[in-house]
């Protein structure tokens, strides 16, 4: 029988009991990531090309002991906000991967499918070539492009006020089709330093982070959370289909307006701030979902979390790697993250999309 | 005894072509109704409706002397399961998981599972056969363990009226039979009302107590399955020439399908 020669040639994740889910196991998973985030945050913080010691970081960071001005400058107004902004980015990206697998029952879907990416970054582009600050004027104007570009790909997909999921797929990538053509014409009619920034912005650059982002992207994505954590058990079962799910008594269509635009606001958000970074939505909620199994409850918050460490790894990476340079984040996720997915593509793919 | 479930003058249409008109019928409690009829003749819609997935824009439908639509959803829930004809899960939901999910209309706003949910999962689950798999990932399973799995989550939802859409239609011999069985002794042992559409005309006929024969949307004919399938009820709603005798064992009715090549011609 086919099932069980996948068996032996596909060793089964050593965690997954099948044994369902509880709180407890949310929980100790939970604290588990939290723990594994404050270690790269912490060790993130002493990197860099002024050096400042690990021990310092926790005597300073448990309330003992003081950092000279240099240091302290250093690590709370340069890397800090880097850091927990790199953070938000990859939670909020990381989540969006994993509902968005769900709503359309896509095992490739990833927050940027219905063109937020490139709604984001013709408004930033625009932004940069009228000259637009990187503080407000260039944010300000990408997050209204991406939430232009999803309230058009979903107006044109909902017919009789029903979200169908293989024509919002089929509308987000002509959109995105579509707004890419205009980038490379501001691309290639721009030659000065604007260039750069443009570059820069495309591949996804936190040098820019400022605590006023934080501020204003963290309650949003705390309230969206909340709200699509609500949602798990709906999502569990939308995956099993939807006529599945609307006989059980879940909403379908509610579900799926309120994570979409829910989605789309937060990484409309904080891809105005970060720029574009690929390959965090897929491939976290992946790795998440062969150790911990597709259980949303599960699921939600381990992609979430462990979204956040893998970004603020990657963008340690991509200021030190090459220090004094920096590279764009977006290039170290996509450096990791492609040869990654081939792999894991390769090895367990027809366990996604076999029926 | 008053019916599980009655409907009167039930009328549907999706776009402009009504395609459900004036449908009348109750479900006995205890009894597997056999819905059967052509392709399009709207077996799916009548059970979408049953389950108040699709609301009626004419006629009644009453579920316990209730009408269908004073319940809430997660009501109805709790009352009408659903076995659909295939379910496919994009990613490796354990068995015990997917049979757990049933229990989805019973939970409150906490959103886990409690030891009394478990036990009801497991017991549908030894019902059903399928404990062994409880590890399993559902995509894995063959077709007919896989039907045994949905029908265990039907079981754990605890409703007392289950439709099945054509659950058998993948099936070889042998693990059609196996379903039917399972059916039958669950509807005597648990008190079940089943509705089950299927296809296959004669071995429905060996475990309904009444069937129901859907033509263009409309009841053609109800009773007991000698009652409805006859060489004439079947040949003029299928429009192809049958044959209908006794089968041997069983004393139900028994359909074959006669080739429209002509009599007496015979494959060179």
């Amino acid at each position: 029988m086919r099932g069980s020669e996948d068996q032996t040639r596909r060793p089964r994740p050593a965690k997954r009991d099948g044994q369902g889910i509880t709180l407890v196991k949310v929980v100790i998973t939970g604290l588990i990531l939290l723990g594994i985030l404050i270690i790269i945050i912490l060790i993130s913080l002493s990197l860099g090309p002024a050096k400042v010691s690990l021990r310092d970081i926790l005597a300073w960071s448990i309330g003992h002991g003081a950092l000279d001005q240099q240091a302290w400058m250093i690590i709370y107004k340069i890397r800090l906000p880097r850091i927990l902004l790199a953070g938000l980015v990859g939670f909020s990206l990381s989540l969006g991967g994993v509902v968005f697998q769900a709503l359309l029952r896509n095992p490739l879907a990833e927050p940027f499918i219905l063109g937020i990416s490139s709604g984001a970054a013709v408004g930033a582009i625009i932004g940069i070539v009228f000259g637009f600050g990187f503080h407000l004027g260039v944010p300000l104007l990408s997050f209204m492009g991406a939430l232009f570009t999803v309230l058009l790909v979903i107006g044109i997909s909902s017919r009789q006020g029903g979200l169908e999921s293989a024509t919002l797929l089929l509308t987000g990538v002509i959109v995105n089709a579509f707004f890419t053509a205009v980038i490379m014409f501001f691309i290639a009619t721009t030659s000065d330093s604007r260039l750069h920034s443009m570059l820069f912005w495309l591949y996804g650059d936190l040098s820019q982070s400022k605590y006023i982002q934080l501020s204003i992207s963290l309650p949003l994505i705390l309230i969206v959370s909340g709200i699509i954590y609500f949602f798990s058990r709906h999502l569990n079962l939308i995956v099993g289909g939807e006529d599945t799910a609307l006989q059980m008594g879940v909403e379908v269509e509610l579900v799926k307006w309120v994570s979409f635009l829910g989605i789309s606001l937060i990484t409309g958000v904080v891809i105005s701030f970060s720029g574009i970074i690929g390959f965090v939505g897929l491939i976290v909620p992946h790795i998440m979902r062969m150790l911990l199994g597709p259980d949303h409850r599960l699921l939600i918050p381990a992609s979430a979390i462990g979204g956040a460490c893998f970004l603020i790894a990657a963008d340690t990476l991509a200021r030190t790697i090459i220090s004094p340079s920096e590279l764009p984040v977006g290039v170290v996720t996509a450096f990791l993250g492609a040869p990654f997915f081939i792999y894991l593509l390769k090895q367990r793919g027809s366990q996604w999309t076999q029926s | 005894m008053d019916p599980e479930l009655i409907l009167r003058g039930v009328f549907f249409r999706y776009e402009q072509q009504w395609c459900l008109r004036g449908i009348d019928f109750e479900l006995r409690k205890g009894e597997i109704l056999g819905l059967i009829g052509p392709n399009g003749s709207g077996k799916s819609t009548l059970l979408k409706i049953i389950d108040g997935v699709l609301k009626i824009p004419k006629g009644e439908i009453l579920l316990r002397n209730k009408p269908l639509s004073t319940y809430k959803r997660g009501d109805i829930a709790r009352q009408i399961a659903m076995v659909p004809q295939e379910s496919t899960f994009r990613f490796p939901f354990s068995v015990f998981e997917v049979v757990i999910m049933g229990r989805f209309p019973h939970l409150g706003l906490f959103p886990f599972e409690g030891e009394e949910d478990v036990k009801i999962a497991r017991q549908s689950m030894r019902l059903t056969h399928t404990l062994d798999l409880a590890k399993r990932s559902i995509n894995e399973l063959s077709g007919g363990e896989k039907q045994r799995v949905l029908i265990a989550r039907a079981l754990t939802q605890r409703a007392h009226i289950i439709l099945l859409d054509e659950p058998t239609s993948f099936l070889d011999i042998r693990h059609k039979v196996e379903i039917f069985d399972l059916i039958s002794s669950l509807t005597l042992t648990q008190g079940l009302s089943v509705i089950i559409v299927s296809h296959d005309i004669s071995l429905a006929a060996q475990y309904c107590h009444r069937m129901l024969l859907l033509d263009k949307g409309g009841v053609y004919k109800i009773g007991e399955p000698a009652e409805v399938i006859t060489a004439d009820t079947i040949s003029t709603v299928y429009e192809c020439p049958v044959l209908v005798d006794k089968n041997p064992i069983s004393k139900t009715p028994r359909l074959t399908v006669l080739s429209r090549r002509g009599e007496g011609e015979t494959l060179a």
